[in-house]
């Protein structure tokens, strides 16, 4: 019975993947601010990871700086350019629109429109086709005209 | 034209196969450094040979040296440490040691033991100069110049392969520019 109670008990257990930290914050908005900041910056460690999910040492670290700047009054786009500068555009989940990252946020748009032009000449193609076979159609006609003209004449003689 | 055509997939597939053999050689994990080309950041930290004094970044410049970034819970720096020895013992090159969110004792223990190839080690407790820095982790070597500017970086332990080929020559370069 106590076996069973213990096996049992496996399957009480969930895993929990949240790193275990505790911050105090001045107020919930800046609580949401730095939410949305370990969500977007990346760990230059392990690097398919965000801050938030990682447990490696340099990511506890950056937390713990983003939480040390955002009560030090810094803005968004100071915090941002204060990883940007250590550890480049990398750490950034969410790219931002300039320099070389612009490729990279127009790449997107030029792939569907070099997409779009090929369908447009595919279709454009079969349409073409289409029209030779009409063509070949009326030529078709002419032909059985022209034939059925040389039979009666032959019929005549 | 039709039989040009009828090479387009080869000619596809040639590009992509490119592409994958250069990439078989990348190290994904290998990341640029955004220091490179610019001035080392400020720093001011205890001096671990010295409990109670501070070293900052103007006392250790004037001379090309190697920034070397090292803590006693990482197993490669015990690897590379001989290395150091070496390049410090033979070579003569100048060593600027950060003692990376470490125990001081311990790396005090540490270099009385395995000798000391630094020629000031400073204690970067919290990690804060490591993130100046933009490492990732221990050991990081940095290259830097007599004026401050870093020229590389190298992530893992430094071997005499690593030195050779990527570091000395440009060390060389800077050496000479010194004089």
């Amino acid at each position: 019975m106590r076996r069973i109670l213990l096996t049992l008990c496996l399957f009480w257990a969930t895993s929990a993947y949240a790193v275990i930290e505790t911050y105090q914050f001045d107020s919930a908005e800046m609580r949401e601010r730095y939410h949305v900041f370990v969500k977007e910056l990346r760990c230059p460690k392990c690097q398919n990871q965000n801050l938030e999910d990682s447990n490696a040492g340099v990511a506890a670290d950056l937390r713990r700086e983003v939480h040390r700047l955002l009560h030090e009054g810094y803005t968004d786009d100071e915090i941002y350019d204060y990883m940007v500068a250590r550890y480049g555009e990398f750490v950034l989940y969410r790219p931002r629109t300039s320099g070389v990252t612009l490729y990279l946020w127009l790449a997107p748009a030029m792939l569907l429109a070099l997409a779009i032009a090929v369908v447009a000449l595919i279709v454009k193609r079969s349409r073409k086709q289409i029209d030779d076979t009409v063509v070949a159609s009326d030529d078709q006609e002419r032909l059985n005209q022209v034939l059925s003209r040389v039979q009666q004449e032959s019929d005549k003689s | 034209m039709g039989r040009i055509k009828l090479f387009l997939p080869l000619a596809l597939f040639a590009v992509l196969a490119g592409f994958f053999i250069k990439g078989l050689e990348l190290d994904p994990r290998a990341l640029p450094s955004a220091l490179v080309d610019r001035q080392i950041p400020h720093f001011k930290l205890p001096d671990l040979d010295n409990p109670g004094r501070t070293i900052d970044k103007q006392a250790v410049l004037g001379s090309p040296m190697l920034v070397n970034v090292w803590a006693t819970w990482c197993p490669s720096c015990a690897v590379e440490h001989a290395f150091l020895n070496y390049l410090r013992e033979r070579e003569g090159v100048n060593i600027l040691g950060v003692n990376y969110k470490d125990n001081v004792d311990k790396a005090r223990v540490w270099l009385s033991e395995k000798g000391n190839p630094y020629r000031f080690n400073v204690v970067d407790l919290d990690g804060r100069f490591g993130i100046d820095l933009g490492i990732t982790g221990a050991p990081e070597t940095y290259l830097v110049g007599a004026d401050g500017i870093v020229h590389m970086r190298y992530q893992g332990p430094l071997d005499r392969n690593v030195w050779e080929q990527k570091i000395k020559p440009r060390y060389l370069e800077l050496l000479m520019g010194t004089k």
